[in-house]
This record gives C-alpha cells, sequence and structure tokens, in this order.
C-alpha cells in the first residue's frame, strides 16, 4: 500500500476518489490521498473487500479533509483488513447502513473517529490500533434513515490508545459532539458487546454508553441503547482531561477524573418509572477496580438539586447472549 | 381535433421531408459496441444544425436539469412500429432499439442562445435487450461528426456570459462510468428526463404548438396514456405565475432527485427529494447531515426553515469545491437565479 499511491490533489470532481457500486470487488494493496471528499466509498456493493488499502490525507488532521477514508455503505458482507486510514475529517473507516461487517488488523490515526459502525448490523471489530483520533471506536444509530436498528455489534481485541485529537469534524455532523479522548462510544443500537479490548489514556472517558442527544421526528427510530455488555477490559489511565460539552456533563455528575465506563442512564420514560427488562438492560462485568458511573440523567434533570450518579458496578452484572462470530462468504472461499 | 391532426400531419411531414434522407441506422442502435462515430446512427440529417433524421422527434422538459448553462437539444427515437408504454410515475418503459439522445452546446454569447452555437458533445442513452447503455460522443471543432469518448474530456469553453464579460466554462464531458453515477436506478443504468411530469406541456415543432405528450400519443409513439390534460405535469420553476413551493419541489425533483431518491445513488444520505415526497425531515425540512462532512458547512439542517443562510442545501448548491458541491457532477458554475428562487423559498417556510 506504499507502492501503488493514487494522489486526488488535482481532483476537480466527484464526491469521492473511488466509488465501487459492483459485487464481488477485492481492493487490495494500493493507497488513496487527498480526496476531496470521501476516499474510497462503495454503496449497495455486496461481498466487498478492503485489503491492504491506505488512505490519507497528507496535510493532518484538517477539517477541509474529506470525511470518510473507507466507506461502505448499503452493502452485505462488508470485510476491510490490514487498512489504515489517516485524517478524516469525519470516520476513518465508516461501514454505514450494512450488515455482516468485519473490519480487523486496521489501524486508524489522526481521524475525528477512528472506527464508526453506523446503523448497521451484525458487525465484528477487533484487534484494531486505534490512536490519536479524537474518538476511537463508535458504534451509532441514528435517526430518518433508510436504514436503522443498529444491533448485534462485537468490538474487542483492540488497542484504543492516546486518542486525544481535538475534535476538527465541520459542525453540524454527528461526530462533531464526540469529545477528545473518547475511548468506545455506543449511541443507541441493540445488543453490543464490548470486551478484552485495551483501553489507554483517552482522556475523557474509555467506554461511553449515550442516547441520541438531538431532537428527532421519526416514530420509527429508537434512541436509547439496549442490551449493552462491557466486560473483561483493560483500563489504563483515562478520564484525567475531560474535553467539551460532553465532558462537562459527565463531570458535573462524577467530577474528575471521569470514571472508566460511563452510562447516561437515559432510558424510555415508561421503564424509568417500571422497569428495564433483562434483554435491554445495560452490564459491566469487569475487574472490582474499574470504575462506573450512571449519570441518571432522568433523575438528575427532574431533581437537579439532588444530583449524583450511581457508581455501583456491582449492580450492573449479567450479561445478553452473544451475538455468533460474523462469517464473511469472501473469507470462507479463500481460508 | 381537426387542429391536432392538421398539426400532426404537418409534423409528420416535416418529420419525413427528403425522400433521399437515410433512415437511422437501427441495427448500429442494438449493436453490442457502440459506434466510434455519431454519425453512424444516422440521428441528424443536418448535424451541425441538430437538424434530426426521418422518425427523430424533439422534445423538451418542463423544468430542465442544470448543466453550467449549456444548451440542450433533445431527441426521442423509437423504431418504426413500435411505442413506449405509459408510466404514471418514472420515465415510460421503452421497447429495444429506443434512443434518448441529447446534445449539449454553447452559443459564443450566453444572451444570445440561437446564435453561433457551438457542439459539444451528445449523449446517447440506447435501450437494449436487457438494459440500457449510455454513450458519450464529443464533437468536432468543424462539428461535422462526433467521437466516442468512454473515457470523458475536460473541455475549456470560452463564452460571453450573461454579464458580458468573457466566461471560461471548465466543461466535464462524464465518462460513461460517471453516467451511473446519476442514472443509476436500482443498479441499473436508467433515464432520467422523460416522465409524464416533466413531458407534460407545449413544445414548438418548427412553429407548430402542441402538447408532447398529445404529439407522442398521436404518432403511436406511446401507449396506455389518457389525455394529456388528466396527467400530471411538473412545474416550470421559472414560471413565476406558479406557487413558490411548487417550483422549488420541481426544480429539486429534477436536479437532486435522480440521486437523492429511495432506490437512487444518494439512498443512504436519507434526504429525498421527489416533488411527492411527504415526509418533510426526508425532504430535508430541519434534517440533520448523515456523511455530509465538511459539506454540512457547519450548519445543522439541509433546510433550515426560514434561514436560507444556514442552510446546507443552499451552501452545497453555491459550492463549486468538489468536496462540498451539489450536485457531484455535471456543473462546474452555480446556478445563481435557482439559488435566488429556493432562498426565497426556504425564507418562507415555518
Amino acid at each position: 500500500m506504499n507502492k501503488t499511491v493514487l494522489s486526488f490533489g488535482d481532483q476537480k470532481a466527484g464526491g469521492e476518489g473511488f466509488l465501487i457500486t459492483s459485487d464481488n470487488v477485492v481492493l487490495e494493496d494500493f493507497a488513496v490521498e487527498d480526496t476531496k471528499g470521501d476516499g474510497i466509498k462503495s454503496k449497495g456493493a455486496d461481498q466487498i473487500t478492503y485489503r491492504r488499502i491506505r488512505v490519507e490525507w497528507s496535510g493532518g488532521s484538517k477539517e477541509t479533509n474529506g470525511a470518510y477514508g473507507i466507506y461502505p455503505v448499503e452493502s452485505n458482507n462488508v470485510l476491510v483488513e490490514d487498512s489504515v486510514v489517516t485524517g478524516a475529517s469525519d470516520a476513518g473507516i465508516y461501514v454505514g447502513q450494512s450488515e455482516n461487517i468485519i473490519v480487523r488488523n486496521s489501524t486508524a490515526t489522526y481521524n475525528v473517529a477512528g472506527i464508526e459502525i453506523e446503523n448497521s448490523k451484525y458487525a465484528d471489530v477487533y484487534s484494531n490500533t486505534v490512536t490519536h483520533n479524537t474518538g476511537g471506536i463508535l458504534v451509532f444509530d441514528l435517526p430518518n434513515l433508510p436504514v436503522m436498528g443498529g444491533h448485534s455489534v462485537r468490538v474487542f481485541n483492540n488497542q484504543v490508545i492516546d486518542n486525544d485529537t481535538p475534535n476538527f469534524a465541520p459542525e453540524g455532523n454527528i461526530v462533531g459532539m464526540v469529545a477528545k479522548g473518547t475511548g468506545i462510544m455506543i449511541m443507541t443500537n441493540r445488543n453490543v458487546h464490548v470486551f478484552d479490548n485495551t483501553l489507554s489514556n483517552n482522556g475523557t472517558v474509555s467506554v461511553l454508553i449515550a442516547t441520541y442527544p438531538n431532537e428527532f421526528e421519526d416514530d420509527n427510530y429508537v434512541p436509547h441503547p439496549r442490551g449493552v455488555l462491557i466486560r473483561d477490559n483493560n483500563y489504563e489511565g483515562g478520564g484525567s482531561d475531560p474535553d467539551g460539552e460532553v465532558g462537562d456533563i459527565i463531570t458535573n455528575v462524577t467530577g474528575t477524573p471521569v470514571p472508566d465506563i460511563v452510562w447516561d442512564g437515559v432510558v424510555p420514560l415508561t421503564e424509568w418509572m417500571t422497569w428495564t427488562s433483562d434483554a435491554d438492560r445495560i452490564y459491566v462485568n469487569e475487574t472490582i477496580d474499574t470504575t462506573f458511573a450512571n449519570l441518571r440523567m432522568i433523575q438528575n434533570t427532574l431533581y437537579p438539586w439532588s444530583t449524583s450518579a450511581d457508581r455501583d458496578i456491582e449492580d450492573y452484572a449479567g450479561a445478553v447472549p452473544e451475538p455468533k462470530p460474523v462469517r464473511l462468504p469472501q473469507l470462507l472461499k479463500t481460508n | 381535433m381537426g387542429i391536432r391532426l392538421f398539426i400532426t400531419i404537418i409534423v409528420l411531414c416535416m418529420l419525413t421531408t427528403g425522400a433521399f434522407a437515410e433512415p437511422v441506422n437501427d441495427k448500429a442502435l442494438v449493436a453490442a459496441k457502440p459506434a466510434r462515430l455519431l454519425s453512424l446512427y444516422n440521428f441528424f440529417s443536418d448535424p451541425p444544425a441538430q437538424t434530426p433524421s426521418d422518425g427523430v422527434l424533439p422534445y423538451d422538459l418542463v423544468t430542465p436539469l442544470f448543466s453550467d448553462y449549456a444548451s440542450k437539444f433533445r431527441f426521442v427515437y423509437i423504431p418504426a412500429g413500435k411505442s413506449a408504454d405509459y408510466r404514471d410515475s418514472g420515465v415510460f418503459e421503452f421497447p429495444v432499439g429506443t434512443a434518448l439522445i441529447k446534445t449539449f452546446a454553447y452559443p459564443a454569447d450566453l444572451r444570445r442562445s440561437k446564435k453561433a452555437v457551438r457542439l459539444i458533445e451528445t449523449r446517447l442513452l440506447i435501450r437494449h435487450e436487457t438494459d440500457w447503455k449510455a454513450w458519450p460522443y464529443v464533437w468536432n471543432e468543424d462539428m461535422s461528426d462526433a467521437q466516442l469518448k468512454l473515457a470523458g474530456r475536460r473541455m475549456e469553453i470560452a463564452v460571453t456570459g450573461f454579464d458580458g464579460k468573457p466566461l471560461h466554462i471548465d466543461y466535464a464531458v462524464p465518462n460513461a462510468n460517471q453516467c451511473k453515477g446519476c442514472h443509476a436506478l436500482d443498479k441499473a443504468v436508467v433515464p432520467i428526463g422523460p416522465t409524464v411530469r416533466n413531458l407534460n406541456h407545449d413544445f414548438n415543432y418548427s412553429g407548430a404548438v402542441k402538447n408532447q405528450l398529445r404529439m407522442w400519443i398521436d404518432l403511436e409513439l406511446l401507449a396506455g396514456a389518457r389525455d394529456p390534460q388528466d396527467l400530471p405535469a411538473a412545474t416550470d420553476w421559472q414560471d413565476i405565475s406558479q406557487p413558490l413551493n411548487d417550483r422549488a419541489r420541481s426544480y429539486l425533483d429534477v436536479n437532486c432527485a435522480h440521486c437523492h431518491r429511495r432506490q437512487g445513488p444518494a439512498s443512504n444520505s436519507g434526504l429525498f427529494l421527489e416533488a411527492w415526497e411527504e415526509d418533510r425531515v426526508a425532504w430535508g425540512y430541519r434534517k440533520r447531515p448523515v456523511a455530509a462532512g465538511r459539506g454540512s458547512g457547519g450548519f445543522e439542517f439541509d433546510i433550515d426553515p426560514g434561514n436560507a443562510e444556514g442552510s446546507i442545501l443552499i451552501y452545497r448548491m453555491k459550492s463549486l469545491d468538489p468536496g462540498i458541491m451539489m450536485p457531484e457532477l455535471g456543473r462546474s458554475m452555480a446556478h445563481k437565479e435557482a439559488i435566488i428562487m429556493l432562498e426565497e423559498w426556504i425564507n418562507g417556510l415555518k
């Protein structure tokens, strides 16, 4: 990926460097630099493989860089491996509105979001190195899109380290709200499992679980994270340098340093008044020295004089069934 | 009815003038490989004047796509004895062997659209047995013929602008792949223009004015259509006698919805700009961007009612930066007049 370099520095037209719309395509061993928009986009391209691909904006982290580096969307059977993305002003590796996804052994640095899985289901994100981004790995679900209801995502064995680049996303984009030093963030989605990762020196928070924060007009959208399990991760440092609005919201409740794992605690109001079923709860199974806070945002909004977090990590023990490993047809053939 | 028939006969006579004129080359149209030269198809009896051959019918659209102020000559050719099937929405179902022909041209002076017109390119959409083929042809300097250019081309075109000053247009002939950028629907290449809505108005057939659909029906090029008076029609975005909302939605429909629809190339954006889209968030009303990147311009909504200046849609229509501009292809200039109309529309939204 350093021998074949396609530079788009003089690009005059087109929203991306490459656009793939065919099925069964393998992209392998080349680099794309300095596109005006996205790096490589594949849309509606089933069974797409990105292997040893480098996408980079050579001028460093700049707002004028393209949004996404590796950008498969609306696709089934997506494989991204051994690839490197640097400098994307939104997400380095972004998989959106897709199904059956593996992102592995890849590196994302100096992007706003290192790796983002959005409005997608059945995704395995593992053995990646995600460092010096604003936020490391994001699992999001957004309203008003043709494909919603992301679920069954496993994020494991990743090195999520030193994500310390100030957010340089153009305003208006959802990642613009991500605080510098967010390790792994889950916003909405169902059945997300985060385990065996190393989260080191992420200044705002190592793991953040949150509800979609904006107003929306969409009857089919569930804005809450449901059935999330955080377990067996290794936490080092982190939370000591909370950033921006999100950092303020958290530290108003927890103070500094921010606990390793933070959940906003927002559930549908009917559940808040009664209970949440086992399948929909947030679970944390970590070693005893791991710190946790449920910000109890509903209570704290309704009764602001008694602002406090729930830090009793033991109360969150338990589990939801883990999704099966993702199997991709393109891997069954070669292995 | 009498007048209608009379006009049709006149046009039929026009269309069949010159017994010497060669018919359109049906065989070349459905051949597996495109012709190297446009002349091989025999679409034009006088190419520089864009005078069509027998059976090649000119048409235009109520609201056309903006393409850097280029003039466009559109024609339809349907093989003898065949006809297109009417469709209420989307393009008509054209028979195999149909050619949709669109020539892009510039007058030397944009203020005099009919004078010293230089032909730039002709794009063909040809209906084959299983699919449509899209081919771009670029005209020679002397306009004697046009050559197939699968890889597209960039051209510097010097004209006099509307302000009387010299204007250099960085014109892009799309490559065959880029055709898909706009013409893809559910992954297949399809025409965009010839829909009932956008054809349903009067056309001047060399002096004889007649509703286009009526003409197509009378010439038996279109089957299964009701009386055009009872059929839907698009709004001419420039017609100030029409409601502003209809003009705006019609403009966005034609200029954006070929991608921004549920089966189109921009389906993942969630922004759907067909004129009949009723979900207001889907047509942009307080809709947040998804994958816009710096295309957002720092604004929160595609259409921020009452605030055109702070609406992403206007920002991207004004931009000439490939990473920001919309549409992505087919323009190197901003469509000032349309932007003014859309700003007025957005500022009036509540």
